[in-house]
């Protein structure tokens, strides 16, 4: 469990609220914990348990189709249970919006992490989505405000990749 | 494959005698022949024809009925379809829409790709796992006849609610509709009044 807050939650929520996204589909992950207690304690925010990333993206296509705006909060594991379903936006010309905290890259230690969050960037870009990697806690909020308008202005899919140097490494009590 | 009792209903006829009830509800097809069940029917911007994206048709439908609470929404798709994205069945309960249904076509192969068997031509029963997602109120449908009758469950009942229709494999005319998704999408969201023509 994370011992506290980071402030980069507080930066991504209010951009959030700023662009009227009602919806937050996810599978949680450890650095993802802040934002959603802050998505879970807005009524005006629905936040969908999701059993598999992909159907985040069907959702969130079908939302902005409906008139409404979503999104999907993930670990980098999850993109790659959503590259197939990644089309669907694509063909409808729809903006499919992800916020994506790494692993298996900066300071990791448990290596079944490591193929997939190297592969996260190569295996987005190839489908199609843009991607906005941010290093910097202080510059997340920016970093998703910025991903944000490129998605909806420009009905294309578009991901904010956290690193892992920004959320810390899960120790597993070994460091 | 099994010689098991050979379903009945005849798709073509039974989705267009279920859409001829179906007021203003939007219609989110899953790829393949619930596109052309429904074009065959009769053609209408408020269905959001979809051509890949297996196992997207009932979380697509979620994503229409969260934006169009005040609109019924029905996903028709297929027992292949449903499967491969099953676990949104326990989205959909969790989230309990009740503007929306879903419909199962149930022909127990894989009928598109040369009717290779599929899973609900075993022990698999949709209703029966709908039900455990929380699901609660599911209809099996065996008979022609009773297309009414679920009309009246499909576009009135209380939502989320699940039907499966045992279909027939049948050989049916080609009924291709719009392909470009971009032009689906438009047509659709002029439909809800969210774009201009």
């Amino acid at each position: 469990m994370p011992s506290s807050p980071p402030s980069w939650s507080d930066d991504v929520f209010r951009e959030i609220k700023a662009r009227d996204i009602a919806t937050i589909c996810t599978i949680p992950d450890g650095g993802l914990t802040a934002l959603l207690d802050l998505a879970e304690a807005d009524r005006a925010l629905r936040v969908v348990t999701l059993t598999s990333e992909q159907e985040g993206v069907g959702i969130v296509t079908g939302c902005w189709i409906g008139g409404g705006r979503a999104m999907i909060a993930m670990q980098s594991s999850g993109v790659g249970n959503c590259i197939n379903a990644l089309g669907l936006p694509t063909a409808y010309r729809a903006p499919c919006l992800m916020l994506v905290t790494m692993r298996g890259q900066w300071g990791e230690f448990n290596p079944w992490q490591v193929p997939m969050g190297q592969a996260v960037r190569p295996a987005l870009e190839a489908i199609g989505v843009k991607c906005f990697p941010v290093d910097r806690a202080a510059e997340v909020g920016e970093t998703f405000a910025a991903a944000a308008d490129i998605a909806f202005n420009s009905r294309v899919s578009a991901a904010v990749l956290v690193s892992q140097r920004v959320i810390g490494a899960k120790g597993f009590g070994q460091q | 494959m099994s010689a098991a009792t050979p379903n009945k209903i005849l798709r073509r006829s039974f989705v267009a005698e279920l859409l001829a009830h179906r007021g203003n509800a939007l219609i989110v097809p899953g790829l393949g022949s619930p596109n052309w069940d429904i074009f065959a029917a009769g053609d209408s911007p408020e269905f959001l024809y979809s051509w890949g994206g297996m196992g997207l048709a009932v979380p697509t439908a979620l994503g229409v009925a969260l934006a169009q609470p005040k609109r019924r929404v029905l996903a028709i798709t297929g027992d292949g379809e449903v499967m491969m994205g099953v676990g949104s069945l326990a989205v959909v309960g969790d989230q309990a829409p009740a503007n929306l249904a879903i419909l199962v076509l149930d022909n127990e192969t894989f009928a598109e790709t040369g009717r290779q068997r599929g899973l609900t031509a075993g022990r698999t029963d949709l209703a029966q796992v709908a039900k455990g997602f929380g699901i609660a109120k599911t209809m099996t449908v065996t008979e022609q006849g009773r297309a009414g009758e679920l009309a009246e469950f499909l576009f009135k009942a209380p939502g989320p609610v699940l039907a499966v229709a045992k279909i027939a494999i049948t050989e049916d005319p080609w009924a291709l509709p719009e392909k470009d998704g971009a032009a689906i999408a438009h047509r659709f969201r002029v439909a809800l009044g969210l774009e201009k023509a």
